[in-house]
């Protein structure tokens, strides 16, 4: 009943609003892309920009005016603001999609018509494979987010864990002489910062976001102390890893675009795949995923049912200690072959801005990673066309991108209600 | 409801220490604050706490100590006697290094020294805790307000960028030229504030997210700034900007005792500051918007605050704080900008201002150990070879044992007794 009378209000309430968030969004999005189809027209060469498909720029491309390329795709995306405004609540997020996707490849005609000769062409094969890459770690911290903050318990120390994880893994894969022992070690790492996140914010009741902040220093202290006093010494004999190893899944390797980024992986890339899935199956097709769901937004009601809250929740965060980890063995077994104070630069804030971006859910931090890791990659490649723009100004792009994208497209979101509070029974 | 309960008692204690006339004197404010319930003691046995576990790893960690432990249950005194010379080696290095150096003193007292070497210790201290007090207090403020600034590094940045900016660029007379130069690191450290808090009170973006971004940017903002022509230092090849002109730096303090002895205005500052902040946030109606708002924005929106208009303002508040603090930074030690000039103070400051558990004379006191921890901790690397990472780890484990008296209680067997903790109304999650 209740469900009926909310909608009943919400209709009601329709025609006073006449300005809704979509054509609030609408107009921005016609104002982005004239702005995009003058300036980006204005700036642009009559040089062809040329996209290819394939991982590398030599090769087929489809090619077109710079300039035009330009002036036509920013006002694609002016056009689809304007349907937004004239088309009430259909097709938002297609039209969304594609104006982003427009003034994007507008901005791409400008930065391509003015590189040099034969640099011209962005590959977007390698874009798509770099970032997924650089999307992994987040992915995997994020899941780790999920895990911990669907049962209420906020994981801050998502990048304490990714060192400790990346920390553990050069040093374990060293003695041990294996990746895979790194790749171990690397999730009890993770699992050592989430046993002092789950003991001390379940059982003793410090406040959670507190508690991650000041683990992260302490991870960041130990491992750089521990370097310091190990790693430092002697590189051969702690800090020199191999690399993973990398699995091509024959056939679909081939596909374009998505064979490279997908089917030409290692084990952190299959390992995310498997991960979001069944994280995704389990949060919402099972016991355990309906228990963790109602711990996370009403712990008094699941404990009336007799949901162990508390064992469900040190059980949650200590396996979302051991999928950071794994994703802090990224930082050392692929990305680099060694460890450093401080590799992982902010990158488990990041993660964490993805759980939120993401809305809790594991596809949505995905994606919302993945946007991250497409972000850097066209950083990357906009860097390697020689882009007069400042390689710093590039390089803020995903943390821009994400800012924009978390005031202005994702609007208020909502955690999980009891997040954060501590349990006590009784 | 167990959530409800605990922020109306929470309320209730801190309306009821409100209600008490605070000490006039330094003196009275430092007795009253070691006579407010066990707060004193849980933090005296947290420090304690987290540098016995500083000891173990220092143990552990050690080559030397190490190869006793094949032959440990032969002869485990080895072992003991061996960590204790190192343990207690690298602590004594420590108090030297932060608060003074007893050979010094006798050196200096028999004429054979100098008393530069007697004050170094305490200059040192004082000079890593201005900023680190400015920086947690930007933290310590937004916390008050229900707002987690993790921001405060990039609003540090940016303040150290403003104030360097204008100690090089604008030809000012001395006095003046200082005083706008710190103006200068307020306001742009504040502007970097204000948009998180603009964000969060029109769209809702979370501010943990957008200060972490606005962290990087500012970041790569500077990495950028100090190589463009007019910044950088022309006769230097590597990315650094000019210095400060000598009219905006702060004036060292004790100078007149050795030049080595940093210890400068910023300190001065960092205490009219905290003392700003302490009357603002007890005696103004913007205090008391800002502490309502931070235990219960729901309430105070019904009573009437502009809740939205309140986290603008204290961001713009707090980063206003961060800047500041970045600008003692480039204007008293540091003098040109680099990549690193502010190190981690900004980070540094969520743990200073978690410490002095989000109050302007806490978060003053724990700057002053943090302070002195940096200082005797750059000795001990020196003279113990210990690393510096150990001191982070130690800060760490303080606050840990700080925020969760429950476990400091429960490893001390302490009789129950009422412990403040962070009082405000964070536990409420995201």
């Amino acid at each position: 009943m209740t469900a009926s009378t909310v909608d009943a209000a919400q209709v009601v309430a329709e025609p006073t609003q006449w300005w809704s968030r979509q054509r609030k969004i609408g107009v921005g999005l016609v104002a982005v892309g004239l702005v995009a189809a003058v300036l980006f027209g204005a700036l642009a060469s009559a040089q062809s920009a040329e996209f290819t498909l394939a991982e590398t720029i030599s090769g087929s491309a489809v090619g077109m005016n710079g300039r035009v390329g330009a002036i036509v795709f920013g006002v694609i995306a002016a056009l689809a603001g304007g349907a937004m405004l004239v088309a009430a609540r259909r097709w938002v997020n297609w039209l969304l999609g594609l104006g982003i996707v427009a003034t994007l490849i507008s901005f791409l005609c400008w930065q391509l018509s003015q590189a040099p000769d034969s640099l011209n062409t962005i590959a977007l094969g390698s874009v798509a494979r770099s970032s997924v890459t650089l999307a992994l770690p987040l992915v995997l911290g994020a899941l780790a987010g999920v895990l911990c903050e669907r049962s209420a318990v906020i994981n801050v120390a998502i990048e304490g864990q990714f060192l400790m994880g990346a920390f553990a893994a050069a040093m374990f894969a060293t003695l041990a002489g294996s990746v895979w022992i790194g790749i171990l070690a690397a999730g009890i790492g993770g699992l050592i910062i989430a046993l002092l996140l789950a003991v001390l914010a379940i059982r003793f009741l410090v406040d959670q976001v507190v508690l991650g902040v000041v683990l992260n220093v302490f991870a960041l202290g130990l491992t750089g102390f521990l370097y310091e006093q190990l790693m430092a010494k002697d590189q051969s004999r702690y800090n020199q890893p191999a690399f993973v190893p990398e699995w091509d899944i024959p056939g679909l390797s081939k596909i374009p675009l998505l064979g490279p980024a997908l089917f030409k992986g290692n084990i952190f890339l299959y390992g995310a795949i498997v991960l979001v899935i069944l994280i995704h199956v389990g949060l919402f097709y099972t016991r355990w995923g309906l228990r963790t769901r109602a711990v996370g937004e009403h712990p008094a009601a699941a404990d009336t049912l007799g949901v162990k809250v508390l064992a469900l929740r040190y059980r949650n965060v200590l396996v979302g200690g051991l999928v950071a980890g794994f994703g802090g063995a990224y930082f050392t077994l692929l990305s680099t072959t060694n460890f450093n104070k401080n590799m992982t630069s902010g990158l488990g804030f990041v993660a964490l801005a993805a759980l939120i971006f993401g809305r809790w859910s594991p596809i949505g931090s995905m994606l919302a990673a993945l946007f991250f890791g497409f972000c850097s990659a066209l950083a990357v490649s906009l860097g390697s066309i020689n882009s007069p723009i400042p390689s710093g100004f590039l390089n803020m792009l995903p943390y821009i991108a994400t800012i924009v994208a978390v005031a202005g497209l994702v609007g208020r979101v909502r955690a999980p209600a009891a997040d954060g509070t501590p349990y006590i029974k009784g | 409801m167990t959530e409800q309960t605990t922020a109306t008692a929470e309320d209730l204690a801190a309306a009821g220490a409100d209600q008490l006339p605070p000490p006039k004197t330094f003196a009275g404010r430092y007795l009253s604050t070691l006579w407010t319930a066990n707060t004193f003691t849980v933090t005296v046995l947290a420090v304690l706490l987290a540098l016995v576990i500083g000891g173990i790893l220092i143990a552990i960690s050690d080559e030397s100590v190490r190869a006793t432990t094949s032959y440990f249950f032969s002869r485990p005194s080895d072992f003991f006697s061996l960590s204790w010379d190192k343990v207690s080696d690298a602590y004594a290095q420590l108090f030297k290094g932060s608060i003074v150096d007893p050979a010094a003193v006798q050196a200096a007292a028999n004429g054979t020294g100098k008393w530069e070497r007697v004050f170094f210790p305490i200059s040192e201290t004082l000079t890593y805790a201005a900023p680190l007090a400015l920086t947690g207090l930007a933290f310590a403020l937004a916390f008050r307000g229900g707002l987690f600034n993790i921001g405060v590094q990039g609003q540090a940045i940016m303040g150290a960028v403003g104030a360097a900016l204008a100690g090089f660029l604008l030809p000012l007379p001395v006095g003046i030229h200082l005083v706008v130069a710190l103006i200068f690191g307020a306001a742009v450290g504040g502007a970097w504030g204000f948009v998180p808090g603009f964000l969060k009170a029109r769209t809702g973006a979370h501010e943990v997210i957008t200060t972490i971004m606005l962290n990087y940017v500012a970041l790569f903002f500077l990495g950028w700034l100090i190589v463009q022509k007019g910044i950088q230092d022309p006769e230097r090849s590597d990315a650094i900007s000019k210095p400060v002109d000598g009219s905006a730096q702060l004036t060292h303090l004790l100078g007149f005792l050795g030049p080595s002895l940093r210890v400068n205005l910023g300190i001065v500052v960092a205490i009219l500051v905290v003392a700003a902040v302490a009357w603002m946030l007890r005696r103004s109606t913007f205090g008391f918007e800002l502490r309502a708002v931070g235990l219960n924005p729901e309430a105070s929106r019904t009573a009437g605050i502009g809740v939205g208009s309140t986290y603008v303002l204290v961001m713009t508040a707090a980063g206003a704080l961060a800047g500041l603090g970045g600008a003692t930074i480039v204007m008293g030690t540091a003098v040109s900008l680099t990549g690193a000039v502010i190190g981690s103070v900004g980070f540094d400051g969520l743990l200073v201002g978690l410490l002095g558990r989000a109050k302007p004379w806490g978060v003053f006191f724990a700057a002053l150990l943090f302070g002195a921890l940096q200082a005797g901790g750059n000795r001990m690397q020196s003279f113990s070879g210990i690393s510096l990472e150990l001191v982070g780890v130690i800060q760490a484990l303080i606050v840990i044992f700080v925020a969760a008296p429950a476990l400091v209680k429960t490893v001390f067997r302490l009789k129950p007794a009422k412990v403040s903790g962070l009082g405000t109304g964070m536990s409420k999650g995201w």
